[in-house]
Parts: structure tokens; C-alpha cells; sequence
């Protein structure tokens, strides 16, 4: 058996994206990254990319994510390390005006 | 959407408390089968750096405190709400541009001249390419809920 070379983190999802997920409120995913752990998601319920990420394959604007309590875009963004067991949050900003 | 009518009411009142500039805030409750059921409010600042006027912005850690309170009270964050000052109560280019995820509920009260006028509910069509008309249903108050 080789080593193993990928981590296991729950990803929480917002209550409207449950319909997305069959239902689950968090999904366990792989990966050594935010980004890593994002496209493994994105993955396992495919349903969930055009709501995360724009035609061009970037994050859309007003999706925040978290590790823990840190906004990943004072981390290291897509390339932030994970370690096992952290816990991933998707965090909507809201905007909008006439 | 279901909500009761003091809950619409409060809606309201926010939006001429804060006119000219935009209101915003968050429906908390339960989404069921036949559409969010709106059991509570939480009113928050309007952080838009400028123009409140004409934009609002709600931030992630707004998000994160309401979804905590939301959840301290058995409940959900099921939409959003905001005001357009001098404006119909319809979604704009912007509010398409910005919209978030479907499934949540977007309330727009418009207020004229300091006074609430129509008030409209909306969700995001499942294509993302435009707003869907929600109607709203009346439930009686629930005041053990707030």
C-alpha cells in the first residue's frame, strides 16, 4: 500500500445548495488544498459547479470560502494547505441595489 | 414564501427608517417543499462603502453570524431582503449581476418618498439567467419564534 497522499475535510453547505448535494448539509472530500478540496466537490456533486464557479472556471465574486474561521483569500486562496479533519465553509456575500 | 404579516410590516418599516439609502437584511426560517417559510428577521447595517442610496452589500461575516443565530433558533437562512428608494420593487441588472444561489428568497420593498410602496419576492431562476416572481403566502403570527 502506498502512502497516502490525500486529506479528508468536510465541506458545510448553505441550505439552498443542499438540493445539490442529495440532501447533505456537509459532503466529505479530498484533497490537500482548498482548491483541491473544491473540485473534489464540485466532483461529486457536478450539479454544484455553475453556482461556484463562473464559465471560465474562476470562484464567482460573492462566494466566500472559509477554513475554520479564515477567509481564504487571506490565506493562500486556492493554494491554502489543508490539514485533516478542517472543516470548509461556502459563505455567500450579498449585494444587489435598484 | 410564507410569512406573516408583521413580519412584512417590519420590512417595510426598515425601509423607510433607512430611506434614502437601501435597507438589507436576512429571512430566517425553514425552507419546506412548497417554498421558504419565513419565521423571523434579522435587520443588518447596509455596508456598502457609498451610493447606499442605489446599492447595498451584506457581508460574509454578516452571513456567518446570522446563519449562527438562524441556527441557535432551530431555523435557516432562507433569503434576503432590501429596499429600492425611489424605485419599483423589482430585481435590477445589478441584483441579477450579484445574485447568489436559487433557493433563496430575495424580498425587495420599494419606498417612495420615505414610504413603503409594493413589496415582491423572487428567486433566482435554477440557470442563473434571470428572477422568478415568488408569491406570497400569508401565515398567521408566530411570535414564540422571535
Amino acid at each position: 500500500m502506498p502512502a497516502t497522499s490525500t486529506t479528508s475535510v468536510t465541506i458545510h453547505i448553505p441550505t439552498p445548495l443542499r438540493s445539490f448535494t442529495g440532501g447533505s448539509a456537509s459532503v466529505e472530500v479530498t484533497g490537500q488544498t482548498v482548491g483541491e478540496a473544491l473540485k473534489d466537490l464540485v466532483r461529486r456533486h457536478p450539479a454544484l459547479e455553475p453556482h461556484l464557479y463562473t464559465e471560465d472556471g474562476r470562484l464567482r465574486s460573492f462566494v466566500n470560502i472559509y477554513v475554520g474561521d479564515e477567509d481564504i483569500r487571506y490565506l493562500d486562496r486556492d493554494a491554502t494547505a489543508i490539514t485533516p479533519g478542517a472543516e470548509l465553509s461556502i459563505v455567500p456575500s450579498i449585494a444587489g441595489g435598484r | 414564501m410564507y410569512i406573516a404579516p408583521d413580519l412584512l410590516d417590519a420590512i417595510r418599516a426598515h425601509g423607510a427608517e433607512t430611506y434614502p439609502e437601501e435597507c438589507c437584511g436576512f429571512l430566517l426560517g425553514r425552507p419546506t417543499a412548497r417554498g421558504n417559510h419565513v419565521l423571523a428577521l434579522r435587520p443588518v447595517p447596509n455596508r456598502q462603502a457609498d451610493h447606499r442610496e442605489r446599492r447595498y452589500t451584506i457581508t460574509p461575516a454578516d452571513y456567518q453570524a446570522a446563519d449562527r443565530a438562524a441556527r441557535q433558533q432551530g431555523l435557516d437562512v432562507v433569503g434576503f431582503y432590501h429596499s429600492h428608494p425611489d424605485h419599483p420593487a423589482r430585481p435590477s441588472a445589478t441584483d441579477l449581476a450579484e445574485a447568489t444561489f436559487p433557493g433563496y428568497t430575495y424580498v425587495i420593498v420599494s419606498i417612495l418618498q420615505g414610504i413603503p410602496d409594493a413589496l415582491t419576492a423572487w428567486s433566482l431562476a435554477p440557470d442563473r439567467s434571470r428572477f422568478d416572481a415568488e408569491p406570497i403566502s400569508l401565515t398567521e403570527p408566530e411570535p414564540s419564534t422571535r
